[in-house]
């Protein structure tokens, strides 16, 4: 715990247990499953930047993912682009369009933010499952394998190098950004707005760049899986995704980085865990979210220091 | 006459059909202790909302320096050298005492969005330097026993004063204090007392708004009294006190 | 002429629905500052009991009664087992606990019931009528008719009985409220039942116009919510009004623009209101203190 707590130790501690990892468990099965939790934690850890650190809820999120995978799919399979510059493009793309929506949103607050990215998502959703000559409708398409400068990664293992990079960069960007006047600014918006703003602190212009932050690290994801799988659906950029995101950031733990991967990893196994019980998995689904919150509302990394520290002082 | 620090002409707030502050005028000239008094209910708080740029005026001018700064948000009027403190507390518990104070210094701190992202060594050394004089500021207002706390775990009297050393790090030319005695015991009140002039040796214009009368009496050297949203009298201490109008007020005579 | 009455009615119709669910979210939003996202699952509840249970050879209206129950019992439910419990939780918590309400009840539904629509027989016959130039089906008579009807007795449910009075006093204040001798615990738990049975009702009577279904309370739902802030969220009046005007709007929009995107009006109008009007159409303003 006191590792995790230091600047760099929990980063030293994963890239020292992503460098392992591919030796305990090398087989393509659960590499597929380690690529997956990456893609989700990427996420995760910029949405915890909006939700955890600048207290703000994001429902829409699953719709900047969404852009940035069909942004892949569509500028690289029915235009030939190269893959970096269809990447960069989504991310450029995501990040301008939620620069411009921030301002009107994020004047918004509580429930009133949650609806208008609500909104926001679904209306992403619905032009993506509707453009079929773009987009493919309701079924989906096929994307491109990644091409970067005549390199193609093959197989999981090469992906999984790729993503573990990334989930670290996008970490060691998270915490750069927490551990700034700019992240202090942020926890300052969420402890009393006013006493941040009478400081000084543009509060408006914070949550915007937060917010476009967390959007671009959604697209990025959403890009790079998009390769990786092969193929995008609408549902991607889903209601329910959405919800799957923010609850990876919920019920790891609120204002915690690491606390945001082990909600990622957790919400990736759960369907993996219940693949027999297809019929279940709603029900399942429905009742973890539930309980969770219940028992754990602080989120499992800070309930668990919580009591760690409980116990250390009995 | 010369252009005031601070200058409100005609300040008028109304909510509904409630007028908490009405037609009010008054000068700020720079470099001396002022105090707004009045019954409970007089519109001093809302005075100060208006000032800080928590509330938007319905009618009339807030003049700094002889510009137009009326509706303006909190953080624009930081940004002119413009700053407060809270009647009830408004300090960030998810933060350390150090950090609350290191947000007051928001302004003076290198945080272009690139470099912090990237962590270039400049936003360090710029931290760096917010944080120690955030310390010499704690210890300045007597917070120096918390140094390292959390500012949930801190007592209410201190956390009074740790708002005022996170108003003073964002450097104001002005600076207004809503009720910081309030709930403070005698001890602490002589110790803020004391906090309070050594600002305004530093050169900072300090208004306040208090119910400790001898606080108020020994600081200020102009006051602003306030009724039912009017101004009733201005003055100093000793114009004040002799004024009929304001001993009927306080005493409820008609 | 004709054109246009027909889709007012029609958007009358389901805007009625949308203004029951916006009351729903209403009621529990003023008395406990909770978005219930299983809104949606109450409609759904209604719907496909109702269904089931007429399709098991119950007459309707007991059908109709028992599902109105049952909704009500899973909303009182809710209340106590999940919400309760979280009592002084942040939103974010309570936004995803009501969210994975809904995910569970859904699952629920599809475990029991399945996934295939399920009709239930028109109220009162399929034999169109003609008003005005539009043509409408009697359903659509039973949906406004039944709404309006509750909408009239909710507010004088407020306005002239005590009970009334007790929910709004803890809506304004609960602890005043607590105070004055109101059990605000069961003013809770009565506006989850309450709130409920509205949805429920509003799921029974659109089922024999659009069938029911383990996932028809996803839409209703969210945009029952979007018609309570289109409304200004916490004003019932606004509430209404925003449900019918969204369903209207949804109804023209699929009309004369693109049906595949009538989905998207909900959401392309939510913007425009929160953009000029952030706090709804009837919403006031509050002012932050400090």
């Amino acid at each position: 715990m006191k590792l995790l707590d230091s600047r760099y130790g929990g980063l030293l501690l994963l890239a020292a247990g992503l460098l392992l990892l591919p030796w305990l468990a090398g087989n393509a099965y659960l590499l597929d499953v380690a690529n997956r939790i990456a893609i989700n934690a990427i996420i995760a850890v910029g949405l915890n930047l909006l939700i955890g650190y600048a207290g703000q809820i994001s429902l829409g999120h699953a719709g900047f993912l969404g852009l940035g995978a069909y942004a892949s799919a569509i500028l690289c399979g029915s235009y030939d682009w190269p893959a970096w510059l269809a990447l960069l493009s989504a991310a450029a793309g995501v990040a301008l369009l939620a620069f411009l929506v921030a301002r009107p949103i994020l004047r918004l607050k509580g429930h009133y933010l949650a609806m208008a990215t609500l909104g926001l998502g679904m209306i992403v959703s619905l032009v993506l499952s509707n453009e079929s000559a773009l987009t493919g409708g309701p079924d989906g398409m096929a994307v491109p394998g990644l091409v970067l400068f005549g390199w193609e990664p093959q197989g999981e293992r090469a992906w999984y190098w790729i993503f573990a990079t990334l989930l670290l960069l996008a970490i060691w960007l998270a915490q750069n950004l927490i551990d700034s006047p700019l992240g202090r600014a942020l926890r300052a918006v969420h402890g009393s707005e006013v006493a941040a703003r009478v400081a000084g602190v543009d509060t408006t212009a914070c949550k915007v760049q937060v917010f476009v932050i967390s959007a671009v690290f959604a697209a990025i994801a959403g890009s790079l899986s998009a390769h990786y799988t092969g193929f995008v659906t609408p549902g991607q950029a889903s209601f329910l995704h959405s919800v799957e995101l923010v609850t990876m950031v919920v019920i790891g733990g609120m204002a915690s980085t690491y606390g945001a991967v082990l909600g990622a990893a957790l919400m990736t196994l759960l369907p993996q865990l219940l693949s027999g019980l297809e019929d279940y998995e709603m029900l399942v689904f429905g009742l973890i979210l539930m309980v969770s919150m219940i028992v754990l509302p602080q989120g499992l990394l800070p309930g668990l220091r919580g009591w760690l520290q409980t116990r250390r002082a009995a | 006459m010369m252009t005031a620090l601070l200058e409100l002409e005609h300040l008028s707030k109304s909510f509904g059909g409630v007028h908490a502050v009405q037609d009010v005028s008054y000068r700020i000239e720079a470099g001396a202790v002022h105090a707004v008094i009045g019954p409970n209910g007089a519109g001093k708080t809302t005075l100060f909302n208006l000032i800080s740029g928590v509330y938007t005026p319905s009618r009339g001018h807030i003049r700094l320096r002889g510009e137009e700064v009326g509706g303006l948000p909190p953080n624009r009027l930081a940004e002119r050298g413009l700053n407060r403190t809270f009647q009830n507390l408004q300090i960030c518990m998810n933060l350390t005492a150090l950090e609350n104070v290191m947000v007051g210094a928001h302004l003076q701190l290198d945080r272009r969005f690139l470099p912090v992202l990237l962590r270039l060594p400049a936003i360090g050394r710029s931290d760096r330097r917010a944080r120690e004089r955030a310390a010499e500021l704690m210890s300045f207002v007597g917070c120096g026993a918390y140094l390292a706390a959390e500012a949930a775990a801190m007592p209410y009297g201190a956390l009074k004063r740790l708002e005022i050393a996170r108003a003073l790090a964002a450097e104001p030319q002005i600076l207004f204090l809503d009720e910081p005695a309030a709930g403070l015991n005698a001890t602490e009140t002589a110790e803020l007392e004391a906090v309070i002039r050594r600002i305004a040796e530093r050169g900072i214009t300090v208004v306040l708004v208090e119910h400790d009368m001898k606080l108020v009496m020994n600081l200020a050297e102009h006051i602003l009294v306030l009724d039912y949203g009017r101004k009733l009298a201005e003055g100093s201490p000793a114009e004040v006190r002799a004024n009929p109008d304001v001993i009927a007020a306080y005493l409820g005579a008609a | 002429m004709s054109a246009e009455m027909q889709f007012l009615v029609s958007g009358l119709t389901i805007g009625a629905i949308y203004a029951l669910a916006a009351l729903g979210f209403t009621l529990i939003y003023n008395a406990s500052g909770v978005i219930n996202f299983a809104q949606g699952e109450f409609i759904m509840i209604g719907g496909m009991l109702t269904a089931v249970l007429s399709g098991l050879g119950l007459p309707l209206w007991l059908a109709l009664v028992l599902a109105v129950a049952g909704a009500a019992l899973v909303g009182m439910l809710l209340q106590r087992l999940a919400l309760d419990r979280a009592r002084g939780a942040p939103v974010v918590s309570l936004v995803i606990i009501t969210i994975g309400a809904s995910i569970f009840l859904r699952g629920l539904a599809q475990l029991l019931w399945g996934k295939q629509f399920r009709p239930l027989p028109a109220f009162s016959g399929e034999q169109p009528l003609h008003l005005l130039g539009a043509t409408l089906v009697p359903q659509t008579l039973w949906v406004m008719g039944v709404s309006a009807l509750l909408m009239l007795a909710l507010g004088l449910f407020f306005s002239r009985t005590l009970s009334g009075k007790a929910v709004l006093a803890t809506a304004i204040n609960a602890a005043a409220a607590r105070l004055s001798g109101i059990d605000t615990r069961s003013v809770l738990l009565a506006c989850f039942a309450l709130s409920a049975a509205l949805g429920a009702i509003g799921g029974a009577l659109i089922a024999p116009i659009t069938a029911a279904s383990y996932e028809m309370g996803l839409m209703l739902g969210i945009k029952g919510f979007v018609a309570a802030v289109l409304g200004g969220l916490g004003v019932s009046a606004g509430a209404v009004a925003g449900g019918l005007l969204l369903g209207v709007a949804e109804t023209l929009a699929a009309g004369y623009l693109s049906s595949a995107y009538k989905d998207a009006v909900a959401f392309a109008l939510i913007f425009v209101v929160l953009f000029f009007l952030p706090n709804g159409l009837f919403g006031q303003r509050a002012s932050e203190r400090v």
